[in-house]
């Protein structure tokens, strides 16, 4: 090849690419969400399913006339789940679309969220990090641009020490169970061992915590452990591959299926599918039911995918746990651009304009119904202290079709957790020398 | 102690499962001296086709037939358009080339196929066997024994036919079979053509066991000390490392990690190769090269 | 015309020596230098630094590291990414715990244990040869990862094991600011090239080179291949330690064990070859590939109508495109990028009147 042309060739990617960023700008009534989304890699099951959900029912809101008349509009870019990429896409995306400011972020990633949680706040853009994230970014004191909506970490493992107490008959039948938890040797899987012997010294169960290495494909020896082990309950933090291998591998040993309880990242019928029958009876937790029969589900159902615009490759997975869980996150989203319109006017909002209608989120039975999301969505409000709002989830199990839920909402024991997560914002907050918003003082 | 024994066994027998990967490499690097990191993302295309197929309604045999050819077909166009332009090349520019490789074909499988995750379901039953109190997973007594049949009829394959003859002529010496006119680039492809049956059958047992995915192609990383053990070029070494391999690292993980912490599976069996290799620095059946300057 | 070098001629023996012998290529140095320090913080916006321009550095850094294991001295390693974890998260407990440690100081120290630990992994290298030592640094690679993670002392008790930068101030300025980062980090950069320039043209980088050719016959000649090899390791684990704080701390200002997990040992393999084993300015080639070639992708199918290609596809077709493009090097031309570029500079220096 003539080395020339080549580099011509380079020259003249360079500049489309330079035209690329320098869109021009224009005021448009539209609001924009960047979407650091991943399609493809090890995750890639989850983030088809929840970015699926989200732009659905972005284009549902927009076949309906919007939020208050502003359009709703959105771009993607591709993460992997890697954590810098996340950081490039955040940064290409943060300054808004054609004129349409960002109103929040939503990687669905821990790592992501880490890495921009400084970036967020000091560019003003709310992050959302749904049934995730920094467990003491829910005292939005310290942390006024992140979210972690509906369920924080702490909240995840003290639901399912309820639930166990509950199906026993009463919490303290705890007393003298035992438990096991098996965890991915990930930072993510580690965080809550710390808040579960906090829990087995209060209601005196006996816990043991099994490391799984990442990614997780081989787990003879942990399964060996626990049949030697014999425990009443096994809980489940596992990710990706983990779990479906986590299920085959209790099958292999022996150990009752249902008596193991997933976490929230192990729920999907992404997790239990790839085990097949090994996984019938498998218990997990989720914030949100799958299943098509919400009447938002349907109407999305009638907007979008039979127009024939669905996001979905598959859409088989309608209606998924993830897909769902993509639709809440919409909703929660969007309500919280309501919130905000109605207080700023009914025009794009800046991020911060935003974070205020996040901070002031309150969604009751009477709102969820209108939306047509009762069932779907737990009732939620959040304050300037508490950035989480919900913090219950309901049991669901797992069988071999579909899953079925077996709870009402189990409440997190919050109170509890409260005084850990206070402390730990304030460390946070010594480290980086950041001073306390007031809570009594904002409105 | 019975406990002890059900470690053991379970070890060794996931150690078979380690075994039929680190084979895919063994016969690559044996005929042709390439160090083919790209076996992972075979044994992920092959699993991923498989599936897909079996899901658009094909029987499992045809999915079987259509997914070998495809293998064919890939070691062909491999032999082709990487193997034959990088010849005579330092074997660690092949071994870069593999990487891309594996990069290509990750790729192309989920491009093809998506990146949903499948459920693959052979139709052996995963019950554990229980005998003298120990379980033992029926499952993988099957797959100790599919690689049983796959080293006999790649043993028959090696020393029974003419074929075969020439394929251990061109391990031998490459230059020499050369001269005797063994046609160097069509051994090239029956061998990636055979390393990629081993990937499909591998493809299947882990597709199997861990539904199929994208994470399989890192089962490539649990190959690797067991290469390194049995020695790059053994077929039988790489059966005793894979035994070493599974028994130690579950060994490892049930007496050793109550005392340093667990989650040590994923370094154990690199340390140990480590041990093993500063005592034998061409694992235990490797050959050992003798330098001349 | 311009590349013209008749009539430069050396009168001395150490200009005779000097690395940029043309004139030309000093200035244009001088002139790239001027650029970077004062043009581009003045240019550039946050994207830029945030995005690009600080990966580009970084990874170009941590591509000589390895470049000077593997390119120079012949030794084949997958834990650079080990290596950067040790200097991250040395640097880190080193200003969590040293009270009053100079930030610049906590970098070095941190690079220098992270040339200690390579230095131990390197051991090996003395009996294990080829591919058998990717054993040794892939056991490194898991090694720190399952270390860092499991004993929570290196995280400072952080429940998720994250670490986050600390203050970046340095004699009083911050550095925080994205300009300021990207000066940090262009700095430090500036030093560590000039000195890996240096070191690779001084007797110990031509022992690693007789060394990579053939260790046994470079023993023949006299070169000490404990020290030769055995030093590659520690000078390397050097600069991928320091490359790791600029990467946690310059450019994430967070990170956790598994952010230097192995794919991050593959990107840095990936940076060298396609930049050019053996060679200084190949990794900033190779980096500038690695970084630009997905983001200029993307960019490429925004331009496409919405609904041509997905960009989950799309990144499959990155992912075929990348391998190929690897595969396409290493046949056509083995020697990087960098190759290119001396052919262009020799076309360059006929220009317009060939031969």
């Amino acid at each position: 090849m003539n080395h020339r042309t080549s580099l011509r060739r380079v020259a003249l990617a360079l500049a489309l690419l330079g035209s690329g960023l320098a869109s021009a700008v224009q005021a448009a009534n539209e609001q924009y969400f960047p979407l650091q989304s991943y399609r493809v890699g090890p995750y890639a099951a989850g983030g088809t399913g929840f970015f699926g959900g989200f732009i659905d029912y972005m284009q549902y809101v927009n076949a309906n006339g919007g939020v208050n008349g502003v359009k709703l509009t959105w771009s993607e870019c591709e993460t992997e789940y890697v954590v810098e990429k996340g950081v490039e896409c955040y940064e290409r995306l943060k300054g808004g679309l054609n004129g349409a400011p960002a109103a929040a972020t939503n990687p669905l990633s821990v790592g992501i969220a880490y890495a921009t949680l400084e970036r967020s706040t000091a560019d003003k853009l709310p992050l959302i990090t749904i049934n995730h994230g920094r467990t003491d970014s829910t005292d939005g004191s310290v942390f006024p641009y992140v979210f972690p909506l509906q369920l924080n970490p702490y909240s995840e493992v003290s639901a399912i020490v309820n639930y166990i107490g509950q199906r026993d008959g009463g919490i303290a039948t705890l007393k003298g169970k035992k438990i096991a938890v098996l965890y991915h040797g990930s930072p993510y899987g580690k965080e809550t061992n710390s808040v579960l012997e906090t829990l087995a010294k209060n209601y005196g169960f006996e816990l043991t915590t099994l490391e799984v290495p990442h990614p997780g494909n081989e787990q003879q020896s942990q399964w060996l452990n626990i049949r030697r082990l014999k425990p009443d309950w096994v809980i489940l933090r596992g990710w990706g591959v983990m779990n479906p291998v986590a299920l085959k591998s209790a099958q292999k040993v022996g150990y009752p299926v249902d008596h193991i309880i997933g976490n929230i990242w192990s729920n999907s019928e992404e997790d239990v599918i790839p085990a097949g029958a090994a996984a019938k009876g498998f218990i997990s937790i989720t914030t949100h039911p799958s299943g098509t029969d919400f009447p938002v589900l349907k109407g999305i159902q009638k907007d979008v995918p039979d127009k024939g615009q669905g996001n979905l490759a598959d859409a088989k997975r309608f209606g998924t746990v993830y897909y769902n869980l993509g639709v809440v996150n919409g909703i929660l989203n969007v309500e919280a651009l309501r919130i905000a319109q109605a207080k700023f006017g009914e025009k794009p909002l800046t991020g911060e304009q935003v974070r205020w209608g996040f901070e002031h989120l309150d969604l009751d039975d009477a709102r969820l119904q209108a939306l047509g999301a009762k069932g779907l969505v737990q009732p939620l409000k959040l304050s300037c202290a508490d950035h989480e709002g919900g913090g219950a989830v309901r049991f669901q199990q797992w069988d071999g079709q579909r899953w079925n839920l077996i709870s009402d909402w189990v409440q997190a024991d919050r109170g509890l957790l409260r005084p850990i997560i206070e402390a730990s914002a304030a460390q946070y907050a010594k480290e980086k020398g950041i001073t306390p918003r007031d809570c009594s003082k904002e409105q | 102690m019975e406990f002890f024994f059900e470690v053991l066994i379970g070890g060794l027998l996931a150690g078979v499962m380690y075994s039929l990967v680190a084979i895919g490499f063994v016969l690559i690097y044996k005929a042709s001296g390439v160090f083919n990191f790209a076996q992972g993302a075979m044994v992920l295309f092959a699993a991923l086709t498989f599936v897909s197929l079996l899901e658009r309604g094909l029987p499992f045999w045809g999915a079987f037939l259509v997914t070998l050819t495809s293998m064919v077909v890939l070691a062909l166009l491999i032999e082709r358009a990487v193997l034959r332009p990088l010849v005579n090349r330092p074997p660690i520019i092949l071994f870069m080339a593999t990487l891309g490789l594996s990069y290509m074909i990750e790729g192309l499988a989920q491009a093809l196929w998506g990146a949903q995750v499948h459920g693959l379901e052979l139709g052996i039953p995963d019950e554990p066997l229980e005998i003298h109190g120990m379980l033992i997973s029926q499952f993988d007594l099957f797959a100790a024994g599919t690689a049983a049949l796959l080293v006999i009829v790649l043993s028959f394959l090696f020393n029974r036919t003419r074929i075969g003859l020439s394929l251990r002529a061109v391990a031998d010496d490459p230059l020499a079979s050369l001269a005797v006119g063994i046609r160097l680039p069509r051994i090239w492809a029956v061998v990636w053509a055979a390393a990629g049956f081993v990937g499909l059958v591998a493809g299947l047992l882990w597709g199997a066991r861990l539904g199929v995915q994208f994470s399989l192609s890192l089962v490539v990383l649990k190959a690797l000390p067991v290469l390194i053990i049995g020695g790059f070029s053994s077929i039988g070494g790489a059966i005793v490392g894979g035994l070493i391999i599974g028994a130690a690292e579950k060994i490892a993980e049930i007496y050793l990690g109550p005392i340093i912490g667990s989650g040590i599976e994923n370094w154990v069996p690199y340390v140990l190769a480590l041990v093993f290799l500063l005592v034998r620095p061409a694992g235990l059946f490797g050959e050992r090269a003798i330098e001349r300057v | 015309m311009l590349y013209q070098e008749a009539g430069q001629l050396a009168r001395r023996y150490a200009a005779e020596r000097r690395i940029f012998r043309l004139r030309q290529d000093r200035i244009g140095l001088l002139l790239l230098l001027v650029f970077a320090f004062v043009g581009v913080p003045w240019l550039g916006n946050d994207y830029w630094f945030s995005a690009i321009l600080i990966p580009f550095m970084v990874l170009s850094l941590a591509g000589l590291g390895l470049n000077l294991l593997t390119g120079f001295a012949g030794q084949l390693s997958l834990g650079s990414a080990a290596f950067m974890a040790v200097g991250a998260f040395a640097a880190y407990n080193l200003q969590l715990r040293v009270a009053g440690m100079p930030l610049l100081l906590s970098f070095a120290l941190g690079g220098v244990i992270a040339g200690l630990v390579a230095l131990v992994f390197g051991l090996p290298s003395l009996r294990i040869k080829g591919f058998y030592l990717l054993v040794s640094t892939l056991a490194a690679q898991f090694v720190v990862e399952w270390v860092l993670t499991r004993f929570s002392w290196f995280t400072n008790d952080n429940a998720s094991g994250v670490i986050t930068s600390p203050p970046l101030i340095i004699a009083g300025v911050d550095f925080s600011s994205p300009q300021g980062r990207y000066l940090l980090t262009l700095g430090l950069l500036v030093l560590l090239f000039w000195l890996g320039k240096n070191l690779v043209r001084s007797e110990l980088g031509r022992n690693w080179m007789a060394v990579r050719d053939m260790d046994t016959a470079a023993a023949v000649i006299g070169i000490r291949l404990l020290k030769a090899k055995l030093l590659a390791f520690a000078i390397s684990g050097f600069y991928l330690g320091i490359a790791g704080s600029l990467w946690a701390f310059a450019y994430l200002g967070t990170v956790e064990p598994h952010g230097f997990d192995l794919s991050r040992s593959f990107q840095v393999l990936f940076i060298i070859i396609i930049g050019g084993l053996g060679s200084v300015l190949g990794n900033f080639l190779g980096a500038a590939f690695i970084v630009l070639f997905p983001i200029l992708l993307g960019n490429l199918s925004a331009l496409l109508p919405v609904g041509v290609i997905d960009s989950g596809q799309l990144e499959n077709l990155q992912k075929v495109l990348f391998g190929a493009l690897i595969i396409v090097f290493l046949i056509k031309e083995p020697e990087g990028l960098a190759r290119l570029w001396q052919r262009f500079r020799l076309r360059l220096r006929v220009w317009p009147l060939r031969y």
